[in-house]
C-alpha cells in the first residue's frame, strides 16, 4: 500500500520539493479535467450517432462533415443562453444544486487510474471514495427537484433520491465480491490483482456481481430503462424541468461525466483497466506494444457504448418495479455473491 | 407507528397539460397525486375546439368535407370516407364499385397510417424510443401512397361524395402491391422490441382494465373496445363500401389490459393488409365518381320552391345533381335525419345530419371516438400509478383535433 505520507499521496518520488508537487497535481487535474470534458463533449455526439444510426436514421449532420462540431455548437448554444432562475424558487439551493451534481462526479475522477502510474490521487480506499462521491450527486438532484417549486420537479426530485439511495446498496454490494478477490479497496491494486488470473480479469469469477454493477449502474446513472427521475413522458423533464442554459448544461454534464466513471469503475473492477488480458498477449504477442491507455479507452468505450445500446432497445421501468428489482432481486443477488465469494475464497 | 398515523398527508394537485409532451396534443389532465398514486383524474378538453360542427352548418355538404380532413389528422381519409358515405346516405347516391374499392384501400392505408403513429407515440410514452423511428419511416411509405393519388400526404380530402376524387394509377396499385408485401415483416420488426420485452410486459400487462360490460356502458368503440374482448365492428355490422365483399377477421383481446389493445391493433395491421390485398385483386375498372354526385354549388334553399336558382354542376355531360331531397324519380329514401357510423381507425365515427332539404345540414353533428374514449380516462387512471396514467392515455388512442372538434 503506498500511502506514505502526503508525498505518497499526491504519488510523487519524495524527494521533490512540495512547490513542484503541487504544480505537478495542478497540471494532472487540469489535464484530467480537459481530457474528460472533450470525453463527454464527444460521448453525447457518440450517442446521438449510435442511437442514430440504431433507429434508422443519420444523427447529427449539419454542424462540421458528419456533425462533428455539433457537440461544439450545442457547448455554445447552451452557454449564451437566458438563465431562467424560477421567481418562487430557492434561488440559493437552486444555483448550488448543479455545481454540487458537477462537482460530486467530477472528484470521483481524481482515484481513478487511466494507464500505469497515471492517477492523480493514489488513495487506499479508492473505491469507497467514487461510491461516496457518486452518493453525493443525488444531493443535487434532491436539491434542484426541491427549489425549482415546481411539482413535476419536486416528483423527479424525489423518485430520484429514492432511487440512487435504493441502487446505491446493490452498486456498493455488487463490488465486495472484488474487494474480497483482491483483498485491497485501492483500485491500482484492484488492477493489480486481476493479473495473476490466466484472463487477467475478475469478470469471470465475479460475472454475477458484473451484472449487478452494471444494472444498478444503469440505475444510478438516471440512465434508460431507470431514467424515471427525468421519464420526460410522466414527468416533462423531471428534476431539471426547470433548469435552462449553462445550468443545465451542468446537469447533462454531471450525468455524461457519472457515465464515464462508471464505465472506468467497472473496467478497472471487472475488467483488468489498463491491462491487456495474458492470455490474448500470449496469443498475440504483438498486441503487447498496445499502451495500455488504448486498451482502458476501448474497455471504457464499449461500456458507454453499451448504455447507448440499452437506450436505444428498451422500454423505461415503471416506479414500484424498479424499486421491487433494486430490493428483491438485486441486493439478495449481490448478498449471494458475497457469501459465495467469501466462501470459495476462504476454502482455497 | 402512531407518529405516521398523526402525520397530515395532502394530496398533491398536478396539471398534466395542455402542453405536455405525453398527452398526445391539447389533453389537460388534472391530477392529484397521493404519492405516485392517482387518487383522482379529471380530463379537460376544448384546447382545440375549432366548431367544425358550427362551420358545416354553414357550408354545403360537398364543401364541408375539408373540415373532416382536421378532426382526425392522423387518419384523415378515414374521416373524409366517413363524412361521404353519410351524406351519399341522405341524397341516396350509389357509388360506382372500383371507387367502392378505391375507399376500402385508402381507409386500410390509413388505419395502418393510422396505428403506425399510436404505436410509436404510444412506444415511446413507455420508454421504447426506437419503435417511434421504425414505424414513422415506414408510415412515409404510406404518405407517399397517398401523394400519388392526390398530392396531399396529410389533410387530403381525396374522396367526394358520390366517389373518389380522381382514379388510382398503375403505380399507385403496383406501389401499394409491393407495400402489402412488404409491411408484414415490418410488423415483425415492432414486435421484434416490445412484443415480449419483459418492461414492456410489465408496463402494460394488468394495466387499465376495463371490464366488457363497462367498456359497453362507457360508450368505447374500435380496437380500444375489442381489446376487452367485445368483437363489434362497424365494418362487419353495418359495412360500407366494398366490406362485405372482402374477407377479413376482426381480432378481439381477453384479458381487457393496455396489452391486449396493443394486440388487437398489432392484428389489425395484418387483417388491413389482408383487406388491401382483396381489394387490389378483385378491383373491377369502370367510373369512380357517380354521374349524379353534387357539385360543390350545392342549392340553398330546398329546391320546390320556384325562386330556387337551377342547380350547377361540375360534370358537363352528367344529368343535373340531386340536390335533397332528391327528384321522385330517384329509388332510395329521403331522410330528414340521419345517423350513419363508419370504422374509423381509432373507433366508431358518426355523422348525425338533420336535413331541411337544402344543401346545407340543418345541423351537423359528430360522433368523435376519442371524445367519448378520453371520458373514460378517469375510470381508467384512478387507483394506478402515474406512469400508467401515461400508458392508458396512449392505449384509448385519442386525438384532440377529433376529441375537441
Amino acid at each position: 500500500m503506498d500511502f506514505n505520507g502526503f508525498y505518497g499521496f499526491l504519488g510523487c518520488p519524495q524527494n521533490t520539493s512540495l512547490c513542484v508537487q503541487i504544480i505537478i497535481i495542478l497540471i494532472k487535474i487540469a489535464v484530467v479535467i480537459a481530457v474528460t470534458m472533450l470525453h463527454v463533449a464527444y460521448a453525447t455526439y457518440f450517442e446521438r450517432k449510435v442511437i442514430g444510426h440504431m433507429q434508422v436514421r443519420l444523427g447529427p449532420m449539419r454542424v462540421g462533415p458528419h456533425g462533428l462540431l455539433q457537440p461544439i455548437a450545442d457547448g455554445v448554444k447552451l452557454f449564451f443562453k437566458e438563465d431562467v432562475i424560477p421567481q418562487a424558487g430557492d434561488k440559493w439551493v437552486f444555483q448550488l444544486a448543479p455545481i454540487i451534481a458537477v462537482f460530486a462526479t467530477l472528484s470521483a475522477l481524481a482515484v481513478i487510474p487511466i494507464f500505469e502510474g497515471f492517477m492523480i490521487a493514489n488513495i487506499n480506499v479508492g473505491l469507497l471514495y467514487i461510491l461516496a462521491m457518486s452518493s453525493l450527486s443525488a444531493y443535487g438532484i434532491i436539491m434542484a427537484g426541491w427549489s425549482s417549486n415546481s411539482k413535476y420537479a419536486f416528483l423527479g426530485g424525489l423518485r430520484s433520491s429514492a432511487q440512487v439511495i435504493s441502487y446505491e446498496i446493490a452498486l456498493g454490494l455488487s463490488l465486495v465480491g472484488v474487494m474480497l478477490m483482491s483483498g485491497s479497496l485501492n483500485l491500482y491494486e484492484i488492477v493489480k490483482g486481476q493479473q495473476e488470473y490466466w484472463y487477467g480479469m475478475y469478470l469471470i469469477p465475479q460475472f454475477l456481481g458484473y451484472f449487478i454493477f452494471l444494472v444498478a449502474a444503469f440505475a444510478e446513472t438516471n440512465r434508460t430503462p431507470f431514467d424515471l427521475p427525468e421519464a420526460e413522458s410522466e414527468l416533462v423533464a423531471g428534476y431539471f424541468t426547470e433548469y435552462s442554459g449553462m445550468r443545465f448544461a451542468l446537469f447533462f454534464l454531471g450525468e455524461y461525466i457519472a457515465m464515464i466513471v462508471m464505465a472506468c469503475v467497472a473496467v478497472i473492477c471487472f475488467w483488468g483497466g489498463w491491462t491487456a488480458p495474458p492470455i490474448l498477449l500470449k496469443w498475440f504477442p504483438f498486441l503487447a506494444v498496445v499502451p495500455g491507455i488504448v486498451w482502458f479507452f476501448i474497455k471504457v468505450y464499449f461500456h458507454i457504448f453499451l448504455f447507448y445500446w440499452v437506450r436505444a432497445t428498451v422500454p423505461r421501468y415503471r416506479y414500484d418495479f424498479l424499486m421491487r428489482l433494486g430490493w428483491k432481486v438485486l441486493i439478495p443477488l449481490a448478498l449471494l455473491n458475497i457469501v459465495a465469494t467469501s466462501i470459495i475464497k476462504y476454502a482455497f | 407507528m402512531a407518529v405516521i398515523k398523526d402525520l397530515k398527508t395532502k394530496e398533491i394537485t398536478i396539471n398534466m397539460g395542455p402542453q405536455h409532451p405525453a398527452t398526445h396534443g391539447v389533453l389537460r389532465l388534472m391530477l392529484e397525486l397521493d404519492g405516485e398514486t392517482v387518487v383522482k383524474c379529471t380530463p379537460y378538453i376544448g384546447y382545440l375546439h375549432r366548431g367544425t360542427e358550427k362551420l358545416g352548418e354553414n357550408k354545403t355538404y360537398a364543401t364541408a368535407l375539408p373540415l373532416t380532413d382536421r378532426l382526425d389528422y392522423v387518419s384523415s381519409m378515414s374521416n373524409n370516407i366517413g363524412f361521404c358515405v353519410a351524406v351519399e346516405k341522405l341524397l341516396s347516391i350509389k357509388v360506382p364499385e372500383r371507387a367502392q374499392y378505391i375507399r376500402t384501400i385508402m381507409a386500410e392505408l390509413t388505419r395502418i397510417a393510422n396505428h403506425i403513429v399510436w404505436i410509436a407515440t404510444h412506444a415511446l410514452d413507455i420508454g421504447a424510443m426506437t419503435v417511434f423511428l421504425y414505424s414513422m419511416r415506414d408510415r412515409e411509405w404510406i404518405l407517399d401512397l397517398y401523394e400519388m393519388t392526390c398530392g396531399a400526404r396529410l389533410t387530403v380530402s381525396y374522396p367526394r361524395i358520390g366517389g373518389v376524387r380522381c382514379d388510382v394509377t398503375r403505380e399507385f396499385m403496383e406501389s401499394c402491391y409491393q407495400f402489402t408485401e412488404e409491411f408484414p415483416e415490418k410488423i415483425l420488426q415492432y414486435e421484434t422490441l416490445i412484443d415480449k420485452n419483459r418492461i414492456w410486459l410489465q408496463r402494460t400487462v394488468g394495466i387499465g382494465i376495463i371490464s366488457p360490460e363497462d367498456a359497453i356502458n362507457w360508450g368505447l368503440t374500435g380496437p380500444t373496445l375489442r381489446g376487452s374482448g367485445v368483437p363489434y365492428d362497424v365494418r362487419k355490422f353495418a359495412p360500407y363500401d366494398a366490406y362485405d365483399k372482402v374477407d377479413f377477421e376482426v381480432p378481439i383481446g381477453k384479458n381487457c389490459d393496455v396489452y391486449d389493445r396493443y394486440r388487437c391493433r398489432m392484428d389489425e395491421f395484418r387483417q388491413s393488409v389482408k383487406i388491401i390485398r382483396q381489394c387490389l385483386e378483385k378491383m373491377p375498372e369502370g367510373l369512380v365518381l357517380a354521374p349524379e354526385a353534387p357539385g360543390y354549388d350545392m342549392p340553398a334553399v330546398p329546391p320546390k320552391k320556384p325562386a330556387a336558382p337551377p342547380p350547377k354542376t361540375a360534370e358537363g355531360e352528367a344529368p343535373p345533381p340531386p340536390p335533397p331531397p332528391p327528384p321522385p324519380e330517384e329509388t332510395g329514401p329521403v331522410f330528414n335525419e340521419l345517423y350513419v357510423a363508419t370504422e374509423v381507425p381509432k373507433g366508431e365515427l358518426g355523422f348525425y345530419f338533420i336535413s331541411d332539404g337544402t344543401g346545407k345540414p340543418y345541423r351537423m353533428r359528430l360522433r368523435a371516438p376519442s371524445f367519448v374514449h378520453a371520458g373514460v380516462l378517469p375510470k381508467l387512471c384512478e387507483g394506478s400509478l402515474v406512469a400508467d396514467v401515461i400508458a392508458n392515455i396512449g392505449t384509448i388512442d385519442i386525438v384532440l383535433g377529433e376529441c375537441d372538434r
